[in-house]
C-alpha cells in the first residue's frame, strides 16, 4: 500500500488541532447563520415592497454582496475598516460580520420568494374569513413560508461551512489552514502527508455536511 | 411613511446586530489593546513605548513555511523567523502574539497597524520599501528555479510558452518574472502548500521561489533538481514595520547590530535552519549585524 501520509494525522496534538480548526469553522458559521436568518427573514419581508426606492435599495445590497467575491468582502471589512476607519477588528469578527452580510442577502432573497410564492387566493381566504392582516400572517402566510425556507436555509449552513475555507486570508485558523500547517512541519519527514491530511480535511467537511444536507433534502420531501 | 419607517428599523435592527457581534467576537485582548491606540492618535502604527507598555508585541508570521515559520505538531511556532520574534520578545519584556499572515497580506497588516512587526521571510524590494520600513537585513536570499529531473528547466531565455511557471501571489519571484520575463505563463497560487501541490502533480514546468526554498526542496524530493540557483540580483530578508514606525524601526536596528556580538543568527540558523540548508550555507544565508546592508 503506497504511503498516504497519515501518520502525521495522529503525530503529536495534530488531530486536536484539526478538529480544532473545524470548530473555529464551525462557529463562525453557526453565529453567521443564526444572525442571518431572523435579518434575512426581516429583508425578505422589506423586498416584497412596492416602494421603488426600498425596492432598489434591497437590490443593490443583494446584488453587491452576491457579485462581490467572499474574498474580497473579506479584505475590505478587515483591512479596509482599520485603513478608513481606524477600527481594529479580529478576523474572526470580520468573518462573521461578512457571513452575516452575506447570508442575510441570500436569506432575504429566499424568503422574498417565498413569500411571493404564497397563491394571492390565501391571503383573500383568509381575508373571507374576517382574519386581520397581523392573524393572516400568524395562522395562514407564514407558517406556509418557514415550511419552504427551512430546507432552503439550511442548505445556506452548509455553504458558508464550506466558504470559511477563505478566512484563512484574514489570519484566522481553521481547518484548512491547519492542514496546510501540518503538511508543512513534516514536509521533509512525510512528503505525501498532503494527500493524507487533505484526504481527512475532506472527510471532516463531508460528515459534518452530509447529514445537514441530508435533513435538508427530508424537510423538502415532507414540507415542499 | 410607513415603509420608510420600516426600513429605518430594519437599518436600526441590522446596526445592532453587527454591534452585539462585536460584543461576542471581540474576545482577542491584543487586537483591543492596537483599537484603542489606533483611535487615540491618527497613526496607525503603535510606538516601541505603547508596546512595551501594553505587555504585548503582535508579531506576523508564516506558519506554513518550515523552516522559517511553521507550527508544530503540538501547536507551537517554529522557524528561524519566530526564534529571531521569541528574542525581540525577550528583550522587550513582552509577550509575543504570533499572527498568522499570507505572503499576499504581509503589507496590508502594516498598513492596517494590525501586526507591530512582520517577520515573515520578507524581502527587501524598492517597491515595498515605499509601502513599508525595513529594518537591518538578518538573511540574504536570491531567486531560484526547481522543476522535475526529468525535464530539467536550466534557462528562462528563448521560453516555450505552452509552459508555465509556478509563483506565489505576492512574492519576489512573481515581481521578478513579470518584470523581466512577461512573455513566460505564471500560475500563481496564494499559499505556499497549494504551490507544492501543483509542482508535485506535474501542473506547470517548474516553480520559482527563493533560492533557499528551492534548494531545501529540491534536497527533500527526490526526482527535483535547482536548475537556476540564482536568478537576478541577491536580496536581503528583513523585518518589516509600518511606515513611518521609526521608534520600533531604531529599537529594531539597535536590536539587530547588538545580535551580532553573540552571533545570535548563527545560533539561530544552527537551531532552526541547519537539518535544512545543511551547514554548508551557513555563512551564505546568515547576516550578522545587517552586515550586507552596510557594504
Amino acid at each position: 500500500m503506497p504511503d498516504l501520509g497519515l501518520d502525521v494525522l495522529f503525530k503529536g496534538k495534530n488531530m486536536l488541532r484539526l478538529l480544532g480548526g473545524l470548530w473555529t469553522a464551525v462557529e463562525i458559521s453557526l453565529i453567521a447563520v443564526a444572525l442571518s436568518i431572523p435579518l434575512g427573514i426581516l429583508l425578505g419581508i422589506i423586498m416584497t415592497s412596492k416602494n421603488p426606492i426600498v425596492k432598489a435599495v434591497t437590490r443593490i445590497y443583494l446584488e453587491f454582496v452576491r457579485i462581490m467575491p467572499q474574498l474580497v468582502l473579506l479584505f475590505i471589512v478587515f483591512f479596509g475598516s482599520t485603513g478608513a476607519l481606524g477600527w481594529n477588528i479580529s478576523g474572526e469578527l470580520a468573518s462573521v460580520i461578512v457571513f452575516t452580510a452575506w447570508g442575510t442577502a441570500e436569506m432575504g432573497d429566499l424568503v422574498r420568494g417565498a413569500l411571493i410564492s404564497i397563491p394571492k387566493h390565501q391571503y383573500e381566504s383568509a381575508a373571507a374569513l374576517s382574519l386581520t392582516s397581523a392573524q393572516t400572517y400568524i395562522y395562514v402566510i407564514i407558517p406556509q413560508t418557514v415550511r419552504r425556507l427551512i430546507p432552503l436555509s439550511i442548505n445556506l449552513i452548509t455553504r458558508m461551512i464550506k466558504t470559511t475555507s477563505l478566512i484563512l486570508m484574514i489570519g484566522v485558523v481553521e481547518v484548512l489552514k491547519v492542514a496546510q500547517q501540518i503538511i508543512e512541519a513534516n514536509r521533509m519527514t512525510s512528503p505525501n502527508a498532503a494527500f493524507g491530511v487533505y484526504l481527512a480535511v475532506l472527510l471532516i467537511y463531508f460528515i459534518l455536511c452530509w447529514p445537514i444536507s441530508l435533513l435538508a433534502r427530508r424537510l423538502e420531501k415532507k414540507w415542499g | 411613511m410607513k415603509k420608510i419607517k420600516l426600513f429605518t428599523a430594519a437599518a436600526l435592527a441590522l446596526s445592532a446586530a453587527f454591534a452585539l457581534t462585536g460584543c461576542g467576537g471581540a474576545d482577542d485582548a491584543a487586537t483591543d489593546t492596537a483599537a484603542d491606540t489606533a483611535s487615540g492618535t491618527d497613526a496607525v502604527y503603535r510606538t516601541i513605548d505603547e508596546i512595551k507598555e501594553s505587555g504585548e508585541i503582535n508579531i506576523g508570521v508564516f506558519t506554513d513555511k518550515h523552516p522559517f515559520g511553521y507550527v508544530d505538531e503540538n501547536s507551537e511556532y517554529q522557524g528561524y523567523d519566530v526564534y529571531f520574534a521569541r528574542r525581540i520578545g525577550e528583550d522587550l519584556g513582552v509577550k509575543v502574539n504570533f499572527v498568522s499572515t499570507e505572503a499576499a497580506n504581509r503589507i496590508e497588516y502594516l498598513q492596517t497597524g494590525k501586526v507591530d512587526i512582520i517577520l515573515a521571510n520578507f524581502t527587501v524590494t524598492q517597491e515595498r520599501a515605499e509601502e513599508v520600513d525595513f529594518a537591518l537585513p538578518y538573511m540574504n536570499v536570491a531567486l531560484g528555479v526547481v522543476s522535475p529531473e526529468s525535464a530539467p528547466v536550466t534557462t528562462l531565455d528563448n521560453w516555450d510558452d505552452s509552459k508555465q511557471i509556478i509563483v506565489i501571489s505576492g512574492t519576489t519571484a512573481e515581481t521578478y518574472l513579470t518584470e523581466n520575463y512577461p512573455d513566460i505563463p505564471l500560475q500563481k497560487y496564494d499559499t505556499y502548500a497549494n504551490a507544492k501541490n501543483a509542482l508535485e502533480n506535474g501542473n506547470a514546468a517548474a516553480w520559482a521561489n527563493d533560492n533557499t526554498e528551492v534548494i531545501a526542496y529540491s534536497l527533500q524530493n527526490p526526482g527535483y533538481v535547482v536548475g537556476i540557483p540564482t536568478l537576478g540580483s541577491s536580496d536581503t530578508i528583513a523585518p518589516a514595520v509600518s511606515k513611518g514606525n521609526e521608534t520600533v524601526l531604531n529599537w529594531l536596528n539597535d536590536e539587530i547590530t547588538a545580535l551580532g556580538a553573540e552571533k545570535f543568527f548563527h545560533e539561530d540558523y544552527e537551531a532552526t535552519l541547519i537539518d535544512t540548508y545543511g551547514p554548508d550555507y551557513e555563512d551564505q544565508l546568515v547576516v550578522e549585524s545587517g552586515a550586507a546592508a552596510q557594504q
